[in-house]
């Protein structure tokens, strides 16, 4: 199994910068000089949405800068037929299915990962894809699955997974794939002419496997300003005032304010990776549809790891039934608190709707941090 | 982790077996070697010895009695086992309801397979707090199931402790005003475990606090009287979680100051990579002391003449006209609500 060394100093020193309260301050401060008249900035990241809330940013701004909370949760966003295939798979006697935590709740068609487990699923929480592949190291008997969702970000260690038991001559290895792209969701955005998005801050840590250029194009294309921007209080605000001040001044820009860890290329050696053992292709998401070339696949050269070839079954349940707005929310169109159903009929516990399911969607940050106002 | 790794001051005894097998649980005659050779042998008092099927005891006026069991995985941690979870969890209950701790009930549900090194381990870290403080183990029960069926052990303690005169520590006392105190360091316990199971294993120096906390805890309760409102240990849930009990459907708020809750600094660095809120960590060797505001200095003084509670810190205050809620101000400001748990809290994808 591997072991991971915490460093505490370094990590806790990157972490306490970030959070410095008079630094923040000074940040929200100058947007409230600033900000002249209602802007809508979309963050990306359903991890930003998690912090705004979590340090009550949203409620710190200026009333005329409205946050939109963007698609950007991959828990959110994994189709149900996924879900219900996970679910499949880890019934089986033969196999033992492993997922990140935050997939454990989210419902599929009829259940949870949680719930196969406690009706006799073996299903295993790791932290990452490489102990997956290390616990079908010391499982030769049965088939190992790993529950591979989650951006650009996760697909380098997916890759590599598949890359190490490839390497290994480890056959019981598998990899459900759900990964999304975030461009093409961001295109798909602005195609949809009842958005109401002024500027975007992209998620760091997309960019900081994929790097700034993806970005370009769509600066240009859709004349918005595009801040890459980190996850911490400090970087969040950085992020909203840099947006603002280009938002004020008419100028659509892409501007890297996440540079300690995102750079132009990104991290080449990651996308060679993902290059090597994945190629695009069309994904559904949750809540929004089909999007083209909006997810990846494994290549047919690392095929006989595909876990969907262990169970190739189409059994076609249907969603989550309800007046859910999920596709409004995860679009931006709405907010959390404009569903109807939002609270007493779906929540955490009972989740109607993508957004709902995993601790860092809209509607569960919402809904966990109590921002019932 | 083996067991080998932990220093046993009593040597193992010989057995004529390695393993616990299923016979060991039958009543017969495996099982009467097993207690003579271990929990006879530990916990010899005149109540345990007479082998009757119950215990029959004189306390001293008002009783609390308090039942826990132990499942934790894996049943040897960095700082421990499950046995001092056991004993420790369960006296705490009751010094959390203003009770010293007296007596103990010990049962046990073993896997068949359990080794006997393991068994010995574990009772005799029951014994070494036992005598510590004084606890006698009066009776018990032991239950062996097929291999499969538990997970090495699994462990319930009843406790009875004796009242300290005319303490009355309840939820309906908190008042506008009151400080919630904590005794040390939160969600140390909880990341120690997490650190150490399978698939999420990393590497930390983190080691679990369980303990005895009734010393410190009852010196409060004997030294503030009245003004000590409330008390709890934030087990599992963690701090938020034991919160969110005392107020929910009351008219108070609680309001913590985020910056003032106290994390070492290596639980706090493996709940930000997983993800997860160390208020809602799991604690062993803490307590809450929610007491009135006027005394919050002399809690404080009273806590830091103990090893346990020498961190002991105010990290917030019950305020009137709220909602039932746990507040958390953070240090920029901006307010969140801590709620309950939904359920487990699970490692976050990114």
């Amino acid at each position: 199994m591997n072991r991971r060394k915490i460093n505490k100093l370094d990590l806790m020193k990157y972490l306490d910068e970030y959070r410095d309260a008079d630094l923040a301050k000074k940040y929200l401060d100058e947007v409230h000089k600033i900000a002249s008249r209602p802007w809508s900035i979309m963050e990306i990241c359903g991890g930003q949405t998690h912090s705004l809330l979590k340090y009550g940013i949203v409620d710190l701004l200026p009333n005329n800068i409205t946050l939109v909370h963007g698609p950007g949760c991959p828990v959110c966003v994994t189709p149900v037929s996924a879900i219900n295939l996970a679910i499949r798979l880890s019934m089986r006697p033969d196999t033992i299915l492993c997922s990140f935590g935050d997939m454990m709740r989210v419902p599929g068609s009829k259940e949870s990962l949680l719930a196969a487990r406690a009706s006799g699923g073996k299903v295993q929480t790791v932290y990452s894809p490489l102990d997956a592949v290390s616990i079908a190291g010391l499982n030769p008997d049965k088939r190992v699955v790993f529950f591979g969702v989650g951006f650009e970000t996760t697909a380098p260690a997916n890759a590599l997974a598949i890359l190490q038991a490839y390497s290994r001559g480890i056959t019981n290895f598998f990899l459900l794939p759900s990964m999304v792209l975030v461009p093409p969701a961001i295109e798909a955005l602005f195609g949809d002419p009842d958005t109401r998005v002024d500027g975007l801050l992209a998620a760091g840590h997309v960019c900081s496997v994929m790097g700034t250029m993806q970005y370009e194009s769509i600066v240009k294309k859709h004349q918005i300003p595009i801040v890459v921007t980190g996850f911490e209080p400090v970087d969040l605000l950085l992020g909203i005032l840099t947006c603002l001040r280009y938002l004020e001044n008419g100028t659509a820009v892409l501007d890297n304010k996440y540079s300690r860890v995102v750079s132009h290329e990104g991290n080449t050696q990651a996308k060679a990776m993902i290059d090597e053992v994945f190629e695009v292709a069309d994904q559904e998401w949750r809540g929004i549809g089909v999007l083209n070339s909006s997810g990846l696949k494994i290549r047919q050269k690392y095929q006989q790891f595909d876990a969907r070839l262990i169970d190739p079954g189409v059994e076609e349940l249907p969603d989550l039934q309800s007046a859910c707005i999920a596709g409004q929310i995860l679009k931006g169109l709405k907010k959390p608190l404009e569903c109807p159903l939002f609270g007493e009929i779906c929540n955490p516990q009972q989740p109607k709707g993508a957004p709902m399911v995993s601790t860092e969607g809209a509607c569960a940050a919402y809904y966990n941090y109590q921002h019932f106002t | 982790m083996s067991e080998k790794s932990f220093n046993v001051s009593c040597p193992v005894p010989e057995y004529s077996f390695e393993k616990i097998t299923l016979g060991h649980g039958s009543g017969g005659i495996l099982t009467s070697q097993l207690l003579e050779k271990t929990v006879y042998s530990l916990f010899s008092n005149d109540e345990l010895n007479s082998q009757h099927d119950g215990a029959i005891i004189s306390p001293k006026g008002r009783i609390a009695i308090s039942t826990d069991s132990f499942v934790v995985s894996p049943i040897f941690f960095p700082g421990g086992n499950i046995g001092d979870l056991a004993i420790n969890g369960t006296m705490n209950d009751l010094a959390m309801c203003g009770a010293r701790p007296k007596y103990l009930s010990l049962a046990l549900i073993i896997e068949e397979g359990l080794s006997m090194e393991k068994l010995w381990i574990i009772l005799h870290s029951i014994k070494v707090i036992a005598d510590q403080h004084g606890v006698q183990v009066i009776t018990g029960d032991t239950k062996v199931v097929e291999s499969g069926k538990g997970d090495e052990i699994f462990i319930n303690t009843t406790g009875i402790g004796e009242m300290l005169d005319d303490v009355s520590i309840s939820a309906n006392n908190i008042k506008s005003g009151d400080c919630v105190i904590v005794s040390g360091m939160i969600a140390t316990h909880g990341m120690c475990i997490m650190s150490v199971r399978q698939g999420l294993e990393f590497r930390t120096n983190l080691q679990s606090d369980t303990c005895y906390v009734g010393d410190a805890a009852l010196a409060l309760v004997k030294e503030l009287g009245n003004d000590l409102h409330f008390l709890r240990d934030p087990t599992r849930g963690g701090v938020a979680t034991s919160l969110n009990e005392l107020v929910n459907n009351t008219t108070y708020d609680i309001e913590l100051d985020e910056s003032e809750i106290p994390v070492l600094p290596e639980a706090r660095s493996a709940c930000e990579m997983l993800g997860l809120d160390p208020l809602y960590v799991a604690n062993e060797g803490i307590f809450i002391a929610v007491v009135a505001s006027g005394s919050a200095r002399q809690a404080l003084d009273i806590l830091q003449r103990f090893d346990i509670s020498k961190q002991a810190v105010c990290i917030g205050k019950v305020l009137e006209g709220g909602r039932g809620r746990v507040v958390v101000r953070s240090s920029l400001g901006g307010k969140r609500v801590a709620g309950k748990l939904p359920g487990d809290q699970l490692p976050r994808i990114c």
